[in-house]
């Protein structure tokens, strides 16, 4: 910043990232600023990329399953699924009951443990320190409960092609349940600390709105569609799975603003609290392996797309068989990437605290993005 | 005098290193969790072996900066801060000059950490810590105003600028029952003089990386955060005086009251500091001009109107 005299310049640019604190990764942005305000934005991407997408073409169907919980850590179980739902769609597997059954209840309870973590994280960047911990407190919860079925309490590698590696015992029903009346009791607690905090509420109002239009117009889809008012939600209205036979609401916001993406997602978990507690009831027995699934899948040529609802938002799966063992392509739409898309138009005019607030809203995970 | 400055540094070095301790403990036990607990008594001399690692870390000046102003601005930050100790009444014989301004030369010398505070942010060449220094000033400046007025409702009170004078008056009842909402200003604008959360704009994490000492290392970087904890402890002594009056107390002898009621306050900020969010930088400088300054106008109003009528 240290301009000659007499040159006059009306803005400069800020380097955000790759390495800053609230970017949660490695994006960087670069920002042209005009003092405190942001006059220009641009996201730069592809500092994390793995080549998830050209790894599919050279290893198997199975091979490809590990990469599922790399694409995005928090939510591991959704990728899993949509994948797993892709290639069953592709090569016509019949998933058993039992094993719907306890997919829905694994990857909603990660669900809940990515919005938890958002929950912590996002008060970090408005820098709010205390929540984080309880935060990961209750998330610990969720970790210890996925950890005894799944083996791993990050980059899950839970699902197969026709049901799931593990059966759930009791001892998994119980530590559910146990988790169900924990983190309802913390509802309270969350409402008075945070949501109704004056401060909390004053950087949250009416900052970052999304219009419905342009939330359509960039193919933003999950907790920050829904916070513009759009109930879309692929579990409801592209039911997959055992979704349909449970009982849970949409939440969505009014007026598109961070508050209201916020409040969403708190609603969110509670609905998944609820849809596990269906699900624990209703548990059928039964195998939980399609039978006569082959070790080297071969499915005929032709090409399909799955979508699950991940708790960023739809993550797609579009994968073309050429009749190999290994996918002759594979795309994957993940919802990072278009909910990222649109910062650069909402941080259009904002302060540099909003422009923190709003990236974080958005519930970014960059590795997912750069993929 | 050299007796009273060794004093003065020695109580400042183990003061900052018990509050930083204080601090973790403090923030450790809000969020769930034990905090330090392995070196020493409970942590105890945590912050001693964090002290050594920091003085024996590398200073790292980077190429671009400007030398003469960057490397004087730690040392600028911390000797005013000594300066204050010394009309700091800690108990009726233990001050050591008890000037007649001692007030005004309080809030004169704490002023001088905006400067410092500029010159480290101006100096670094760096973004982050130029956006750090300009907040900071403005900040500060507007936090300075509700300060001085609500400090001025109570030396009208008082009559005098001394500080053993302010503590005299209090023989019958504290001050803070008698102007609670000036007790509330003072400590709200306190948080903020001493950039503490909610108000820790200047060096807000998530935005500005480090804010003003983004290239400061080793123990230039711990100058500033030596002098925000003695600075912490200053406007917390100075709220005592004003507020709590001071020395004064039952059966323990007068310093160790002066103690509590100063680590109480210091409780409270950093009870702030776990508990809240941050604000944002335009909706803290019109709280400060559009809320506080008001009110403390209105408080020192009132203050006057009242001393005249009764």
């Amino acid at each position: 910043m240290m301009l000659e005299p007499g040159i006059e310049e009306k803005t400069f640019y800020l380097n955000l990232g790759p390495q800053h604190p609230s970017t949660h990764g490695v994006l960087r942005i670069l920002l042209e600023m005009d003092g405190e305000f942001i006059a220009n934005s641009e996201p730069v991407i592809g500092y994390g990329h793995r080549a998830h997408e050209k790894m599919a073409e050279l290893r198997t169907y199975q091979q490809y399953l590990p990469n599922m919980g790399r694409v995005d850590y928090l939510h591991a179980l959704a990728y899993n699924h949509g994948y797993c739902l892709a290639v069953e769609r592709l090569a016509g597997i019949e998933v058993p009951e039992r094993a719907e059954f306890i997919r829905v209840i694994t990857s909603e309870l990660n669900r809940i443990a990515s919005h938890l973590l958002w929950f912590g994280a996002y008060l970090l960047d408005l820098g709010a320190f205390t929540p984080f911990l309880y935060c990961f407190d209750d998330r610990e919860n969720v970790v210890d409960i996925l950890d005894r079925v799944t083996g791993s309490r990050l980059t899950y590698c839970y699902f197969r092609f026709g049901g799931v590696r593990d059966d759930i015992d009791d001892e998994f029903i119980a530590g559910c349940r146990a988790f169900i009346t924990r983190l309802r009791s913390r509802w309270q607690d969350y409402d008075d600390l945070v949501t109704k905090n004056v401060i909390f509420i004053n950087r949250t109002r009416d900052v970052g709105i999304i219009t419905p239009e342009q939330a359509l117009k960039y193919g933003v889809t999950g907790p920050c569609l829904r916070g513009s008012g759009i109930p879309y939600d692929i579990r409801r209205s592209e039911p997959y799975s055992v979704y349909p036979l449970f009982d849970f609401e949409i939440p969505i916001g009014e007026r598109g603003d961070i508050m209201d993406r916020y409040v969403v997602r708190l609603r969110e978990m509670e609905q998944s609290l609820r849809i596990i507690e269906q699900a624990l009831d209703k548990l059928p027995n039964g195998p939980i392996m399609a039978e006569k699934v082959p070790k080297r899948l071969k499915p005929a040529e032709g090409e399909v797309y799955a979508a699950v609802e991940s708790g960023r938002g739809e993550f797609g799966t579009y994968i073309v068989s050429k009749g190999d063992t290994k996918p002759y392509r594979i795309k994957l739409r993940v919802p990072s990437f278009s909910n990222l898309s649109i910062i650069s138009e909402l941080i259009k005019d904002t302060l540099v605290a909003d422009m923190v607030a709003i990236l974080g809203s958005l519930d970014l995970v960059i590795p997912e993005v750069d993929r | 005098m050299i007796v009273a400055l060794i004093g003065v540094i020695a109580l400042v070095s183990v003061n900052a290193l018990f509050l930083i301790w204080m601090e973790r403990k403090v923030a450790a036990h809000i969020q769930l969790r034990p905090g330090p607990m392995e070196v020493g008594f409970h942590g105890a001399l945590q912050t001693v072996a964090d002290a050594i690692k920091l003085i024996g870390k590398e200073l790292i000046t980077p190429e671009e900066v400007d030398r003469p102003i960057y490397l004087l601005a730690p040392i600028v930050i911390f000797l005013p801060v000594l300066v204050l100790f010394l009309v700091i009444p800690f108990a009726p014989n233990l001050i050591i000059r008890d000037l007649n301004v001692g007030i005004l030369l309080i809030f004169a010398f704490s002023s001088l950490t905006v400067l410092s505070i500029l010159m480290a942010g101006w100096s670094s060449n760096n973004k982050y810590s130029v956006f750090g220094a300009i907040r900071s000033i403005a900040q500060n400046i507007a936090y300075e105003i509700p300060l001085l007025i609500t400090a001025m409702s109570i030396i009208l009170m008082v009559g005098s600028f001394k500080l053993s004078a302010i503590v005299a008056a209090q023989d019958k009842v504290w001050f803070v029952v008698i102007q609670p909402l000036a007790f509330l200003l003072y400590i709200i604008c306190a948080t903020a003089e001493t950039n503490r959360a909610p108000f820790d704009i200047p060096e807000a994490e998530s935005e500005l990386v480090a804010g003003f000492h983004t290239e400061y290392s080793g123990m230039r970087f711990g100058l500033f955060f030596l002098a925000e904890y003695t600075n912490m402890f200053v406007v917390s002594a100075v709220a005592t005086v004003l507020f709590l009056g001071g020395w004064r107390g039952w059966i323990l002898p007068p310093v160790v009251w002066f103690l509590i009621k100063v680590y109480a306050i210091i409780f409270l900020i950093m009870w702030f500091r776990w508990t809240f969010p941050r604000l944002r930088f335009d909706q803290l400088i019109s709280f400060a001009w559009k809320v506080l300054i008001p009110l403390a106008f209105v408080n020192l109003l009132v203050t006057a109107l009242a001393i005249k009528l009764f």
